[in-house]
């Protein structure tokens, strides 16, 4: 809900279209508010409402420059050399399951209903590679107490789109389209989980996932699913595309954990982007460095069992 | 067949040490731009892709030289040693290139060549490399006698469909390059597979 996380911009600073896809005016705003909590005594890995990270951002051109996104190919480079097709102007969104307002959303007014600000979270690419991103977004649970949660839904589901004539990788059929992901109804309520519209002071770019993209930061990169067309509210855990691609290397849960190894190579390290040919791995952090505010959620789970 | 006769001829005149120039320069020039930051975002994994990548096409080049002899009459063999000797190359600064700049430290290094099945079969089949690069000299040839030397060399069949089977387990999901290495390579033996004379004589 907006207000855990304080910031004075509402949507009336960001009326006008224009202004809202540029955000300069916002994150002007908002940055001066990060700034405020990093500000703290401590210099901790996190600032003090625990949702920033002090790490020194990667570059706007390595993070739409280099990652994954398999409807537009399978190589680092091939979103961004590809996602300029995609259209995203008009864009709407379906709510449908256990929701009291289903329904087709325009992005405009999904917009409408939310208040932006800038998290800088800590990306972990199951590939054991890593980033730093400034996202721009609001939180999920915004958007999903304005549709309303029946009290029998316990996962939400999301869907990429899928145009063949604008994602060239979906006819090569690298896995089963649409792109699925999900995540347990408390996961995606937590505070930390973010729908993200831009990076930066841009909005987001089309090869990371525009307009509109779910950020987990605390779960394997490919769990904050791109380009979202539906979110649905179910009672039983849906499908997700990576472990209907091989069940026993990607798990419904896939957060980030240094302890479990991916079958096929280690989780314990990664290399963080942008370091040049010298830069060294640095150790992965349990729950991706977020393990203060997320750990209560697996309380009693076997995370071996439920990677 | 005027092709194949021009081919036949220029191999007989075209000398092998600037090949062995040209691909000993190719992962330098990559260095360099990988220090210069022409390799793009992530400049380890670039170089360690491409050195694999470049080895697994040369060996492929280095068995296609018995059939295209066979079955083109294009001889190229002057040539296999070098192919040979520059996949070794490119495989041995891959490895480097993983051992030295990408994993790094030790402990993970065991682990991996142990555990992770796509690391195991990539390093046998280096393994497997060495015997050759080291036999591949005239010297070599003599001391062990053809036959024995032909028996060992036929070790780079394994090696070259465990670094196809290397690449395919490494990848996310299904992807068709490397099936393409793989498929190439296989395609490539059973060429070499003896046919029963019917389907020759056709």
């Amino acid at each position: 809900m907006a207000g855990r996380y304080r910031s004075d911009l509402n949507w009336s600073d960001v009326t006008p279209k224009a202004d809202f896809l540029s955000r300069r005016r916002l994150m002007a705003g908002a940055g001066a508010l990060a700034v405020g909590a990093m500000a703290g005594p401590a210099m901790a890995t996190l600032s003090a409402n625990g949702f920033t990270t002090d790490e020194k951002p990667n570059s706007f051109e390595e993070i739409s420059g280099y990652n994954n996104f398999y409807e537009f190919g399978t190589g680092k480079d091939d979103p961004a050399r590809n996602a300029a097709a995609l259209t995203i102007d008009p864009w709407s969104v379906k709510i449908d399951g256990l929701v009291d307002k289903p329904g087709d959303y325009a992005f405009d007014d999904i917009l409408g209903g939310v208040t932006l600000e800038e998290r800088i979270y800590r990306f972990r690419c199951v590939e054991a590679w890593s980033m730093v991103v400034p996202w721009v977004g609001f939180e999920l649970a915004d958007l999903l107490n304005r549709v309303g949660v029946q009290s029998g839904a316990k996962y939400v589901a999301f869907e990429t789109a899928v145009r063949p004539d604008e994602m060239p990788g979906i006819s090569r059929g690298y896995l089963d389209w649409p792109y699925r992901e999900g995540l347990r109804l408390d996961e995606a309520m937590h505070p930390l989980t973010l729908m993200a519209t831009g990076l930066y002071d841009q909005p987001m770019p089309k090869q990371n996932g525009a307009p509109l993209r779910l950020v987990v930061p605390w779960k394997y990169g490919f769990k904050s699913i791109k380009s979202i067309v539906r979110i649905s509210l179910l009672d039983q855990e849906p499908p997700t595309s990576w472990n209907m691609a091989n069940r026993r290397e990607y798990g419904f849960y896939s957060n980030v954990n240094p302890e479990v190894d991916h079958p096929r190579w280690s989780q314990a390290s990664e290399r963080k982007v942008g370091g040049g040919l010298f830069a060294a791995r640095q150790p992965t952090l349990m729950f991706n460095g977020y393990e203060d505010q997320v750990a209560g959620l697996y309380t009693g789970m076997d995370l071996r069992q439920n990677f | 067949m005027a092709l194949v006769d021009t081919l036949n001829a220029w191999h007989r005149k075209v000398p092998t040490w600037p090949f062995y120039v040209g691909f000993a320069l190719i992962p330098l020039w990559w260095l360099y731009l990988g220090l210069t930051g022409g390799l793009g975002i992530e400049p380890i994994k670039e170089l360690e892709h491409r050195l694999g990548e470049l080895g697994l096409q040369v060996l492929i080049a280095s068995l296609a030289v018995t059939p295209l002899r066979r079955f083109a009459g294009i001889n190229l063999i002057r040539f296999r040693r070098m192919l040979g000797l520059v996949t070794f190359y490119y495989i041995a600064l891959h490895l480097l290139v993983w051992l030295l700049l990408d994993v790094r430290i030790l402990s993970q290094i065991w682990a991996d060549i142990l555990k992770r099945p796509y690391i195991t079969v990539g390093m046998v089949g280096f393994v497997l490399l060495i015997p050759l690069a080291m036999t591949s000299n005239t010297w070599s040839i003599r001391r062990l006698g053809p036959m024995r030397w032909r028996r060992l060399h036929q070790l780079v069949y394994l090696a070259a469909v465990l670094g196809g089977l290397h690449f395919v387990l490494l990848v996310k999901g299904w992807q068709v390059e490397p099936l393409i290495y793989l498929g190439s390579i296989l395609g490539l033996l059973m060429l070499r597979l003896r046919l029963p004379r019917v389907f020759l004589r056709a």
